[in-house]
């Protein structure tokens, strides 16, 4: 070829980009779908698309020092005689143990009881470590109902019950036998060893005139005293909101796509479900179709980050947010000084999410001894407190901004979107108009 | 014998009487008349006591049941003894779909016939069935025990693993993973026991028995058919 006609630079395919190719390099090599751990690690409208309008000539700002923002939620208004009472309205979402060590949910226990809320169980039971190191305790009531009992139930301050979960709406549990150890598989009654799948569907019940029935039963095991949850994944949240409430919950907890996981097939967790964003809305208009708005509280939870996530969470509907992934950040999770073991993992800091592999350095989503004893529960709670406080002093600052005595006085009103996604997502105009697509103006 | 009419007690009183009796009860006995299917019937119930339902029962009579013995002169609507934990429940009639689901321990007899998915994701409990089951009976069972004198419906035992399954009649088909297995004598002994137990007329001899052959413990992809 004659060296002197110009070449175009070489161009990678969008469509068929590195990361793309890699992708069908490692299917061909090994014939089964990625198992990771996360959310969708895709861009999806997020939080980050809305803005607060803060306070101005028609609304006046509360002195930041001086005047209460209050942050109490009250969780099981509705029927139980024991309703939750939060300091905060930040939850700890339901993690499993056999996804985490015993020191990881001992720590999530410490940090949320520092705080003044509450942490859950997962698929996999109660452990003494986190009942006893959290003050308020909800217990998930899951498909798979491993170590399920009705001592457990009565000792928790709240029940569960999940139907779906953001990251996999539609997928059971899965937990590969590396962490399958003697502890774990005696909690879930399995052989030592085996690669675990859990169900998707509830044994013994099948839409929502049978969960209707399912509540009671619980209810009657318990006594009419502890606050029933029923966990969503972000699918069809105005209808699977509408029918929790009909069948009878007192909170409906809602995760969108972006919600962590501990293990699932990446295509499920970047394909299936509605980001959170889309979902808040819906879920509160279902409620307030119903006049349920604040009689059943909300829980929202998928990338919830920042103070500022949740004070939108907040404006936009919820009565509290739950986290995940951002709690295990904060006990130490994808540390960037783990790197160099990241490295020998054949990944980096930031982008670790084989949990499912048990070999996590941080200690964390592990049930080896030896990496699980890197955690030191006490240290690694006094962060996620500090993180908790951190979240919280963050809401009241926008939320006095806003010239809110109490963080539930947040409104969409408070809010504009930056993109026409965002706005016609959250239901609040677009920056510098009037416009809320789909609903209003030009 | 202690009586709870139902027509005229509310659920939430009768459940909160049975559950508040003490291990050392003298007030043993008692008898539920007018169940007229509700649901949630002598749920959660945590002592050695006799409850009689005097009728049928809706969803989950006897849920996650401890200790107390619970006998249905009736049949029971879905997931009757779902999570039991110990103590015994026998139906006289039949049972809807799940009975026994996720059982973790004690005996559920069931002297009419059970419907499909009876024993799912069953986690140490032993089920005696008089008369046939449904389809996916004993589904992801984990372990304990299933006897039915009767005939098994579609896809026994899919996906199950720890769990032995012994059925008298004819299995419609098996489900993914379960197959035949050698009865061998301490088969034949806890098949005589739970027989006896369960007041059933049959020899051990005649049963057949299936289980896990254990080839879904590890996801392989020459398996993927399979699941
Ligand atoms: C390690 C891990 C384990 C999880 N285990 C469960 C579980 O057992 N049950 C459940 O309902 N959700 C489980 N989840 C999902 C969380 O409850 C929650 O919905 C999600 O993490 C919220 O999104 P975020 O991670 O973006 O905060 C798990 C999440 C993670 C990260």
């Amino acid at each position: 070829m004659d060296k002197k006609t110009p070449q175009t630079v070489p161009r990678q395919s969008w469509t068929f980009s590195n990361e793309a190719n890699s992708e069908i390099r490692r299917a061909a090599a090994t014939g089964i779908y990625d198992i990771r751990g996360g959310g969708a690690k895709r861009k999806v409208p997020h939080f980050d698309d809305l803005l607060f309008l803060g306070a101005s000539m028609s609304r006046y700002p509360l002195e930041g020092y001086r005047e209460k923002c209050s942050t109490e939620v009250v969780l099981g208004t509705r029927f139980a005689k024991k309703p939750i009472r939060l300091k905060i309205p930040v939850t700890i979402a339901g993690m499993s143990f056999g996804a985490l060590s015993a020191n990881a949910k001992e720590a999530l226990g410490r940090g949320a009881t520092a705080m003044g809320t509450s942490t859950t169980t997962g698929d996999g039971g109660m452990t003494n470590e986190e009942r006893n190191h959290s003050e308020t305790l909800v217990y998930q009531y899951l498909p798979s109902r491993y170590g399920m009992n009705p001592d457990d139930l009565r000792r928790a301050d709240a029940i569960e019950i999940v139907v779906g979960q953001g990251a996999k709406p539609g997928g059971g549990g899965m937990l590969l036998g590396q962490k399958i150890t003697e502890r774990v598989a005696g909690m879930r009654n399995l052989p030592v060893g085996i690669d675990q799948r859990s169900a998707c569907r509830h044994p013994d019940w099948t839409g929502p005139d049978d969960l209707e029935i399912k509540i009671l039963e619980i209810r009657e095991i318990t006594g009419w005293e502890k606050p029933i949850y029923v966990k969503i994944g972000g699918a069809r949240p105005y209808y699977d909101t509408a029918l929790a409430v009909k069948a009878g919950a007192d909170v409906v907890v809602l995760d969108g796509m972006q919600g962590g996981t501990a293990a699932t097939q990446d295509v499920f967790i970047e394909n299936v479900g509605q980001p959170t964003l889309a979902c808040i809305r819906p879920a509160v208009r279902a409620l307030q179709d119903l006049g349920m708005h604040r009689q059943v509280q909300l829980i929202v939870s998928g990338g919830i980050r920042t103070g500022a996530d949740v004070a939108k969470a907040l404006a936009l509907g919820a009565d509290a947010v739950a986290i995940g992934t951002a709690a295990l950040v904060a006990l130490g999770d994808n540390d960037p000084h783990l790197e160099e073991e990241y490295q020998k993992l054949g990944t980096t800091a930031g982008a670790y999410d084989d949990w499912h592999e048990g070999r996590d350095p941080a200690g964390i989503t592990t049930q080896d001894p030896e990496l699980m004893a890197r955690l030191d529960p006490e240290e690694a709670g006094r962060r996620l407190r500090n993180y908790l406080a951190v979240l919280t002093l963050e809401c009241q600052t926008i939320a006095r901004a806003c010239g809110k005595s109490h963080v539930h006085n947040l409104e969409p009103e408070d809010l504009c979107a930056l993109t026409i996604e965002a706005a016609a997502m959250a239901g609040v105009p677009l920056a510098g108009t009037d416009w809320i697509p789909g609903k209003s103006g030009l | 014998m202690q009586t709870i009419d139902l027509a005229t007690t509310p659920l939430r009183d009768m459940n909160a009487m049975l559950q508040s009796q003490a291990a050392q009860t003298n007030q043993t006995a008692w008898n539920i008349v007018n169940p007229k299917g509700a649901h949630a019937i002598a749920v959660g119930l945590d002592a050695p006591i006799e409850v009689t339902v005097s009728g049928s029962t809706g969803y989950y009579c006897g849920g996650m049941n401890k200790q107390a013995s619970i006998h249905i002169a009736g049949s029971a609507g879905p997931g009757v003894a779902e999570n039991m934990m110990s103590g015994t429940v026998v139906i006289e009639g039949d049972a809807s779909q799940y009975a026994g689901a996720t059982g973790q321990g004690g005996l559920l007899v069931i002297k009419g016939n059970a419907s499909s998915r009876c024993g799912i994701s069953m986690k140490g409990i032993d089920i005696v069935v008089h008369g046939n089951i449904g389809h996916m009976s004993a589904f992801m069972a984990q372990s304990g025990n299933l006897v039915v004198l009767g005939d098994a419906g579609d896809a026994l035992g899919d996906s199950l693993y720890e769990a032995r399954l012994f059925v008298r009649g004819n299995v419609k088909s098996l489900g993914a993973d379960c197959i035949e297995k050698e009865m061998r004598p301490e088969h034949l002994e806890i098949l005589r026991d739970l027989l006896d137990r369960a007041g059933a007329d049959a020899k051990p001899e005649e049963f057949r028995r299936y289980g896990s052959a254990r080839t879904l413990y590890h996801f392989h992809v020459d398996n993927a058919s399979a699941y």
